[in-house]
C-alpha cells in the first residue's frame, strides 16, 4: 500500500498550520486596530460565500479550464439560504438543498456532475 | 459568573442560562455541519480513491491537513500532474485564509492555556470558525468548551470518519451526485454565511466576495478565486458606510441585541451612544478588553448596549477600554 503521499499531506500541513497558528498563538493579534477587526470579521461571510459561489458556479474541464455554470445547484443552494433566513436551521437549509437536487437529477431535469 | 450568564437570554425564558441555551444552538446547528461534514468527506475518500490515493494517503491528508477544499484541490492537482512544490504553494494560498479566523477567534480564546490553543489551531476549519464565532457572539464571551464542539464534533470526526467510509465503500455507489452529496459542501457554506451576515457590511462583503471570487476563479483557478473573493469581499463591506452599518433597530429587540452584539459594530455616533444612556454602565466585557466585543466601546457609552438596556450586567474579565 503506497504511503508516497503521507509526505505531501505533511507538507501541506507545514504550510498551513502556521495560518491556524499564528493568530491564536501570538500575542498582540488580539489588539489589531479597529479597522483590521473590521476586516476580520467580514471575512467569514466573505470566504465562504466565495466558497459555495466558485463550487457551484465555476466548473473545471478535463483540461483544468474553469468554465460558468449554471445548473439547478444554483437553485438548490438559494433554497438553503432562504431555509437558513427564515428558520435560522442550517440542518432544515442542507435537508432541502439536497432534496432539490436530487428531485431534479431523478426526474431528469439535471444533469448528473462531472 | 458572566455578563453573560448572568442576563436572560434573548431567544430563551429568562431563567435559562444564556451558555447552555447556545451551546445547544450550536449543537442542533453542529449536526448541520457534520452532516455536510460525513458527506463531503464520504465524497473526498470516493475521490481520493478514485484518484488512485491509498487509504493510508486519503487518512493521512484528513488527519494531518484536515482542510476539506485544500484535499479536494490536491486530488485534482494529482491527477493533473501538477508537481509537489506547486501543490504546496497552492495549499497555502487557499488556506491562508485561517490566518484571518485566527486571528478573528483569538481575542475569544485568549485565556486559553497556550498548548490547548495550539491544538485548537489545527482543527481549525471554516465550519469551526463559524460555529464559534457565532457562539461566542450569542454568549458575548469565549467559551473553550463550545470550540471543541464545534471542531472535533461537528468536523473532524465526522470528517476523518467519512474519508474512511468513503475510501472503503465508496467504490460501491456508481452515482454520489444522484443523492445529492455534491451540493452539501457549497449549501453548508453559503449557510453559514448567512448565519453570520448580521447587517449590511457583512451581507456586501459576501456578496463581494462570491462576484469577486467566481470572476476571479473562471479567469484563473477555483483556490486562487477563493482567496482573492475572501480578501476583496471584507474590503467592499467596509465600504459600506458606519451610518448604514450600524441599521439600528428599536432597542429592547432582539435584532438590536443581536446587531450591537456583534463585534466590530461600533457605536461611535453620539446618536447611537444617546438612545441608549441607560444601559451605558451595563458593560460588556466580552473576550476582553480592546478586543472583539470590545470594539464597542469607542465611546465607552455603547458598551453597555450588548445586554438588555438598562441592565447591570456583571463583569468578569474586565470593562472594556476604549481602543485608542
Amino acid at each position: 500500500m503506497s504511503t508516497e503521499l503521507v509526505v505531501l499531506a505533511i507538507l501541506m500541513f507545514a504550510v498551513t498550520y502556521p495560518s491556524r497558528a499564528l493568530g491564536l498563538l501570538t500575542p498582540g493579534l488580539d489588539r489589531l486596530p479597529r479597522q483590521a477587526f473590521d476586516y476580520l470579521q467580514l471575512v467569514g461571510p466573505a470566504v465562504l460565500a466565495a466558497l459555495a459561489a466558485v463550487n457551484v458556479m465555476v466548473v473545471v474541464d478535463g483540461a483544468g479550464t474553469p468554465a460558468f455554470h449554471i445548473g439547478v445547484e444554483w437553485l438548490a443552494v438559494l433554497t438553503c439560504v432562504a431555509a437558513v433566513a427564515w428558520r435560522r436551521n442550517l440542518l432544515l437549509g442542507l435537508l432541502l438543498a439536497v432534496a432539490v437536487v436530487v428531485v431534479a437529477r431523478g426526474l431528469g431535469l439535471a444533469a448528473l456532475p462531472g | 459568573m458572566t455578563a453573560a450568564q448572568e442576563m436572560p437570554g434573548r431567544d430563551s425564558p429568562p431563567s435559562a442560562d444564556p451558555v447552555v441555551a447556545s451551546r445547544r444552538r450550536l449543537i442542533t446547528d453542529a449536526l448541520g455541519i457534520g452532516a455536510s461534514a460525513a458527506g463531503f468527506g464520504f465524497v473526498y475518500g470516493l475521490s481520493a480513491r478514485q484518484a488512485g490515493f491509498s487509504p493510508i494517503e486519503a487518512m493521512a491528508m484528513s488527519t494531518i491537513v484536515f482542510a476539506g477544499a485544500a484535499q479536494f484541490a490536491a486530488v485534482g492537482y494529482i491527477v493533473s500532474g501538477l508537481a509537489w512544490p506547486g501543490v504546496v504553494l497552492l495549499t497555502a494560498l487557499l488556506n491562508a485564509r485561517h490566518l484571518l479566523y485566527s486571528a478573528a477567534l483569538a481575542p475569544w480564546l485568549r485565556d486559553v492555556p497556550f498548548v490547548r490553543r495550539a491544538v485548537m489551531a489545527h482543527l481549525l476549519t471554516d465550519e469551526a470558525f463559524a460555529l464559534s464565532i457565532g457562539h461566542y457572539r450569542r454568549i458575548g464571551r469565549g467559551d473553550e468548551r463550545g470550540y471543541w464542539i464545534g471542531a472535533i464534533g461537528s468536523t473532524f470526526i465526522p470528517w476523518n470518519l467519512a474519508t474512511l467510509a468513503g475510501v472503503w465503500l465508496g467504490g460501491g455507489i456508481p452515482e454520489p451526485g444522484r443523492f445529492g452529496i455534491d451540493i452539501i459542501f457549497p449549501a453548508a457554506m453559503v449557510g453559514l454565511a448567512v448565519g453570520l451576515i448580521t447587517g449590511r457590511r457583512e451581507l456586501v462583503a459576501a456578496i463581494a466576495g462570491a462576484g469577486v471570487g467566481v470572476v476571479v476563479a473562471l479567469v484563473s483557478s477555483p483556490s486562487i478565486g477563493i482567496v482573492v473573493g475572501g480578501l476583496v469581499g471584507p474590503a467592499v463591506g467596509l465600504l459600506v458606510p458606519a451610518g448604514v452599518a450600524h441599521e439600528m433597530a428599536p432597542l429592547g429587540t432582539t435584532a438590536s441585541a443581536d446587531r450591537f452584539a456583534v463585534p466590530g459594530t461600533h457605536l461611535d455616533t453620539g446618536a447611537t451612544a444617546g438612545v441608549d444612556a441607560g444601559a451605558a454602565a451595563g458593560v460588556d466585557a466580552g473576550p476582553g478588553a480592546g478586543s472583539s466585543a470590545g470594539t464597542d466601546a469607542d465611546t465607552g457609552a455603547g458598551a453597555g448596549i450588548r445586554g438588555r438596556p438598562g441592565s447591570r450586567a456583571d463583569v468578569e474579565t474586565g470593562p472594556v477600554e476604549p481602543r485608542s
